[in-house]
C-alpha cells in the first residue's frame, strides 16, 4: 500500500544533549489509522512535532504526500490537521471564530457550511458563539478537534486525544475517527491507553526511548493477544508427552510436573473441552489447572521492558 | 503568499484590540491628556515658546512619539507572546505559513492600532492647542514608519520574552527612559553641553526631532539624519527577525 507519511532517519537531540529520538524509520500508509504506543517520554509527541513542524529535527527526512516538510512545507503542512495533547485555545474567543481562524490560516477560503458542519459532528453548534473560557474540559478537547478538522486535512494526528477525557466523549471521538477514516483521511493517533490502540487502530507501532521497537498489523497482535495458555499441574509427572496427543499444542514442563496448552481463545473449538476429556480417558489425572492471557498490554510491557 | 493566513492574524489581532478598547484605546488618550494639563498647562505657563512654537505645541509631536513607540512594541510584544505563552503558537507553526508572513500580520496588526492611537492622540491634542502641520505627509510618513520599525522591536521582545517580566523589562528600562530623555517634551538644545552630546547617542532624540521637523519645520537634528537613524534602526530590526526565524530561536526547539 502507498504510504503517505514516509519518515526517514529522523532523530532529534535536544539542546540540552537530550536525545529524544533515534534514527526513526517508519512509514504511514494513506488511509489507515495508525497507533504510536509508548510510555511517558518515549517521543510520541516529538516524533509528531517533527512531521508537523513544530520541533526541527536533528537529522533524517520526512515527507507528506511526497512533499518534503522542510523544502516543500506549506504542501505538506496543509495537508495535515493536529490535535495537540494540551488543551491549548484562545480563551476569549468565539468557538466559531477559532474555527474559522484555522481555516485561514491554512490558506482555505471562507466556508461558514463547512464549520457548521464540523460544528454539529463535534456536537458543538449550540456553542458556536460561546466563549471558549465559558466551556467545559471536554467541549475544548472538541474544539480542538474542530480546529485540526475546519480545514479539511488530509492526514490528522491526534497526540493522547483521550487522556482525561469521560467515557461518552471518548466513545463519541471513536466514532468520529472511524467516520473521518471512511471518508479517506489517515490518522495518527497516540496513546499510552492501550486498549484504545486495540479498538481503534489498523496499525499499530511502539515507541520506547526515542527508538520504534514494533510495527504491526493491529489484527497480528490481536492474534497474539487472542492466545490463551492452559496450565495443567499433573498429580503424577510424565516424562514424555503421552501418545495421542500430538494434534494438540502441548507442552511439557522439564520436571514433568506441569502440561501447557497454547489455544486460540477466539477460535470456534478452543479444544479444551476435548484436551481435558482425552486426558482423562488416558488417565492422565491433575490437580489444578489455571489459564493465562498474552494481552497487548503484556506484550507491550514486555517489549518495553527488554529494552530497559 | 498565504494571504488568507495574513487577514486571519491580523483580524484576530484586531479583533483583540476592539475586545479591549477601554486598555488599548482610551487608556493611551487619557494619559496623554493628562500629559497635556502637566506639561503644557503647569510647565507651558512658564517657558511658553520653545523655538517660536507654543509650549503646549511643541509637546505634541513627542507625546505622539512617546505613545507611538511603548503602544507598537506592547502591542507586537504581546500579540506574539501570548501563543507561545498559552501554547496556541503550536498551531502558527505547523500552519502553512511562511515567516515573512508571520512577521507582516503581527506588526502589521500591531502598527495599525499604534497608529490609530497616534492619530487619536493628535485629534486630543488638536482640542488644546492650535496645530499646524507643515509637512502632513512626511507626518504621516514617520508615524507610519515609527510604528512598523517598533513593532518589529516589539514582535522580536516579544519572542525573545520566556515570561511576564522579561515582557516588560526592555520598555520599562530601556524604551521609557530613552523616550523621556529623548526630547519629548524639550529640545536638546536647552541641555548644558555635555547632555546635549550625550542625548545625541539616543536613538529616540533622532525619532522626535524628525516628527517634530515634520510638524513645525525645525528639529533638534536635520531631517535627513533623523530618517537616516530611523531606517537604519527598522533596517536593524527586520535583520534581527530574518535571524530569529532562520534560527528558529526561541521558536522552534
Amino acid at each position: 500500500m502507498q504510504s503517505v507519511i514516509s519518515v526517514s532517519g529522523v532523530s532529534k537531540t535536544y539542546a540540552t544533549g537530550f536525545s529524544a529520538l533515534k534514527n526513526i524509520n517508519l512509514d504511514i500508509r494513506r488511509g489507515e489509522i495508525f497507533a504510536l504506543l509508548g510510555p511517558n517520554g518515549a517521543g510520541k509527541t516529538t516524533l509528531i512535532s517533527i512531521i508537523c513542524g513544530i520541533v526541527n529535527r536533528s537529522g533524517g527526512t520526512v515527507t507528506v504526500d511526497g512533499h518534503d516538510i522542510s523544502k516543500d512545507y506549506r504542501a505538506a503542512r496543509s495537508l495535515i490537521g493536529l490535535v495537540p495533547q494540551e488543551l491549548t485555545v484562545e480563551s476569549f474567543e468565539t468557538v466559531s471564530s477559532v474555527l474559522a481562524f484555522s481555516r485561514g490560516l491554512f490558506g482555505k477560503p471562507a466556508n461558514p457550511a463547512f464549520i457548521e458542519k464540523v460544528l454539529k459532528d463535534l456536537s458543538l453548534w449550540d456553542k458556536r458563539d460561546s466563549k471558549i473560557i465559558t466551556l467545559s474540559g471536554g467541549m475544548k478537547r472538541r474544539v480542538m478537534i474542530g480546529k485540526a478538522l475546519s480545514h479539511e486535512p488530509k492526514i490528522l494526528f491526534l497526540d493522547e486525544p483521550t487522556a482525561g477525557v469521560d467515557v461518552e466523549l471518548r466513545k463519541d471521538m471513536w466514532a468520529l475517527v472511524r467516520t473521518l477514516r471512511e471518508s479517506g483521511v489517515t490518522i495518527i493517533l497516540t496513546t499510552h491507553y492501550i486498549e484504545e490502540a486495540e479498538e481503534m487502530a489498523d496499525r499499530v507501532g511502539v515507541i520506547n526511548k526515542g527508538e520504534i521497537i514494533l510495527v504491526e498489523e493491529k489484527a497480528e497482535l490481536m492474534r497474539k493477544l487472542g492466545r490463551k495458555l492452559l496450565n495443567l499441574e499433573l498429580r503424577n509427572p510424565l516424562t514424555a508427552l503421552p501418545a495421542g496427543f500430538e494434534t494438540y499444542n502441548l507442552e511439557l514442563s522439564p520436571d514433568g510436573n506441569k502440561l501447557t496448552y497454547t489455544y486460540d481463545n477466539q477460535a470456534e473449538r478452543p479444544g479444551v473441552a476435548s484436551l481435558i476429556r482425552d486426558l482423562d480417558q488416558a488417565g492422565i489425572q491433575f490437580r489444578d489447572l489455571d489459564t493465562e492471557n498474552s494481552s497487548l498490554e503484556e506484550i507491550f510491557v514486555s517489549l518495553v521492558r527488554r529494552q530497559a | 503568499m498565504n494571504h488568507r493566513a495574513v487577514w486571519a492574524i491580523y483580524k484576530v489581532e484586531m479583533a483583540r484590540t476592539l475586545r479591549t478598547i477601554m486598555q488599548s484605546v482610551i487608556s493611551p488618550v487619557i494619559s496623554t491628556s493628562l500629559y497635556f494639563v502637566v506639561f503644557g498647562a503647569a510647565i507651558g505657563s512658564r517657558i511658553t515658546e520653545v523655538n517660536g512654537v507654543s509650549y503646549g505645541a511643541f509637546i505634541v509631536p513627542g507625546l505622539i512619539m512617546l505613545t507611538l513607540l511603548t503602544q507598537s512594541i506592547s502591542n507586537a510584544s504581546f500579540g506574539i507572546y501570548f501563543p507561545k505563552f498559552v501554547g496556541t503558537i503550536f498551531e502558527l507553526l505547523s500552519a502553512p505559513v511562511s515567516y515573512l508572513e508571520v512577521v507582516i500580520a503581527y506588526v502589521g496588526a500591531a502598527a495599525t492600532k499604534s497608529i490609530g492611537i497616534g492619530l487619536i492622540i493628535l485629534a486630543t491634542a488638536s482640542l488644546f492647542v492650535e496645530l499646524d502641520i507643515q509637512h502632513p505627509f512626511w507626518m504621516l510618513g514617520f508615524l507610519v514608519l515609527t510604528a512598523i520599525t517598533f513593532s518589529l522591536f516589539g514582535f522580536i521582545i516579544g519572542i525573545w520574552a520566556n515570561g511576564f517580566e522579561q515582557l516588560q523589562l526592555i520598555p520599562l528600562l530601556v524604551v521609557t527612559p530613552l523616550t523621556f530623555l529623548g526630547g519629548s517634551f524639550y529640545s536638546i538644545d536647552m541641555l548644558p553641553g555635555i547632555w546635549r552630546t550625550i542625548s545625541l547617542f539616543n536613538p529616540v532624540v533622532y525619532l522626535v526631532s524628525g516628527f517634530r521637523w515634520a510638524f513645525f519645520g525645525h528639529g533638534d537634528v536635520a531631517v535627513e539624519i533623523s530618517l537616516g537613524i530611523t531606517l537604519a534602526f527598522l533596517a536593524l530590526c527586520i535583520g534581527v527577525v530574518g535571524w530569529i526565524f532562520r534560527t528558529g530561536y526561541r521558536l522552534r526547539t
